[in-house]
């Protein structure tokens, strides 16, 4: 990360300028194959003989039983509900993503910000104090969006695992079941997705096309990433101490 | 689906009454509120009181992060502000919508001038907090670090919590002095925040009862065009309860 940098107010106690590795985030609504396609990067990337780190969202140490609790007993309000994302992301940014920056890893993220600020928008109407909130989030170097139109999103999610409480927004009331309430809070997380898109300049991925095509797409738009980064690496002044200061 | 943006810079719009009381560990803020609500019920006001870290949602998260020493300032930050929304969602706006009287023992000015001592940036949390709503009336109890200090030592708790004392902080292995180290600059960050909040100073070295005379004389003022709510006939019940009797008529 050549001039890594915070999307707002960021750590005060952490400068993000010697973070050397590359911060990599997949984006995307439930159900477009974000997971299979990280594990399928990640092992392009050690094959080749990059140190990997993948992170995924809710899954810090500090809270990923916290918000499986939380939404097993139904949270109400749509502050606590991002304040329980950003508390999972801020672990897992100090504890997990910046020390592996700062060693050189690539860092693979399944899911980031967007789509904390895609769900509180669809909940509240407002873009300001979500993004607020996630101000010391590093901004990544590439953020690849796998999109997907709404209906070949049902018929995937119904062909495989199904369609879920919270995946279908019931707690919004948008409809009268699962299903129709799936597929309209999905529109509209689409929708804001798809305007980032624009906003944060994703590199957009078309996830109907069959997963050898998308994975292909994926690689071709990491390698620019990597080669200026492979070759510091075998630099041997890296390993050299650094001089004292003159003053 | 979206909700009237509430701000803590505007009085909020419900009929019930917001009391809260910060300062330091041992300036005496919670005996006071105690006292303030033995006087209130007296008159009749159907109270309910809220503390700090308190929810269900997130207080075990808390405390396990402090016991293994696993937090960071910001998810120290975050996870106080998660439980305050939580709290304010389920436990403060709705009797204050009810048009009763709430007593919050500490609100977001503990996180304005602790989170910003251990290292947050003072305009972020800000930011953070701005789903919150302005106390009708915010006390906040100035007390020189010693009297704090003394009053923890020689009081009812005997001794300095880790995290109170800062000890995370790395300010010193001594923990009556990293206390004095970090308080201290926690009370330097209350001076900003009464100016910028217009918070009420009550002198926390006084007497417990003149205190409590002063904050009587002001609350009552404030409450005077205040009529109280109730639906009971002074019987202490549990607020949610109440909702599960069902009504016949």
């Amino acid at each position: 990360m050549v001039d890594a940098r915070y999307f707002g107010d960021g750590l005060t106690y952490l400068n993000p300028s010697d973070l050397k590795g590359k911060l990599i985030a997949i984006e995307g609504t439930d159900g477009v194959g974000r997971s299979t396609h990280l594990e399928m990067l990640q092992e392009w990337l050690e094959i080749q003989g990059y140190g990997v780190l993948t992170t995924g969202w809710t899954r810090s140490n500090l809270m990923s039983k916290t918000i499986e609790m939380a939404k097993e007993g139904n949270i109400l309000d749509r502050w606590s509900f991002s304040l329980l994302y950003a508390t999972d992301f801020a672990d897992r940014l100090e504890r997990e993503i910046i020390p592996a920056l700062r060693a050189g890893f690539i860092v693979l993220a399944d899911r980031y910000v967007y789509t904390a600020f895609a769900r509180d928008f669809v909940r509240s109407g407002n873009r300001q104090w979500v993004r607020d909130v996630f101000g010391f989030a590093l901004v990544p170097d590439l953020v690849c969006y796998l999109r997907i139109d709404i209906d070949t999103l049902v018929l995937r999610v119904m062909e495989t695992k199904g369609m879920n409480f919270w995946e279908s927004g019931m707690d919004l009331r948008l409809g009268n079941d699962l299903y129709d309430s799936f597929k309209k809070y999905q529109s509209l997380l689409i929708e804001e997705f798809d305007k980032m898109a624009a906003e944060f300049h994703f590199e957009v991925v078309d996830a109907r096309k069959s997963p050898d095509e998308i994975q292909t797409e994926l690689r071709a738009k990491i390698e620019p990433l990597l080669t200026p980064y492979l070759r510091s690496q075998e630099l041997p002044s890296d390993r050299v101490a650094q001089p004292a200061p003159s003053s | 689906m979206s909700e009237q943006p509430l701000s803590p810079k505007r009085p909020h719009p419900y009929p019930g009454k917001l009391i809260i009381v910060e300062g330091i560990d041992g300036s005496g803020k919670s005996t006071q509120l105690l006292l303030l609500h033995k006087w209130l019920e007296s008159k009749g006001h159907r109270v309910f009181f809220t503390e700090w870290n308190s929810s269900d949602l997130v207080k075990d998260t808390t405390k396990r992060g402090k016991k293994n020493k696993s937090l960071t300032p910001t998810t120290f930050s975050l996870l106080h502000a998660t439980d305050f929304a939580s709290r304010l969602y389920h436990k403060i706006l709705p009797p204050l919508k009810a048009g009763m009287v709430v007593l919050a023992d500490r609100y977001m000015y503990t996180a304005f001038a602790r989170d910003v001592v251990r290292g947050v940036s003072p305009e972020w949390i800000r930011k953070l907090y701005s789903f919150a709503i302005t106390p009708d009336m915010a006390f906040y109890f100035k007390v020189p670090i010693d009297v704090a200090i003394s009053r923890l030592l020689g009081g009812t708790r005997g001794q300095l919590k880790y995290y109170e004392a800062g000890m995370d902080m790395n300010l010193s292995p001594d923990v009556t002095e990293s206390f004095h180290i970090f308080q201290s600059s926690i009370l330097a960050q209350y001076d900003k925040i009464v100016e910028e909040f217009h918070l009420i100073t009550i002198d926390a070295s006084k007497e417990i009862e003149g205190q409590q005379n002063d904050m009587r004389r002001l609350v009552g003022e404030a409450l005077k065009d205040y009529k109280p709510r109730r639906g009971t006939h002074g019987r202490r019940t549990v607020f949610w309860r109440r909702f599960d009797v069902p009504k016949s008529e």
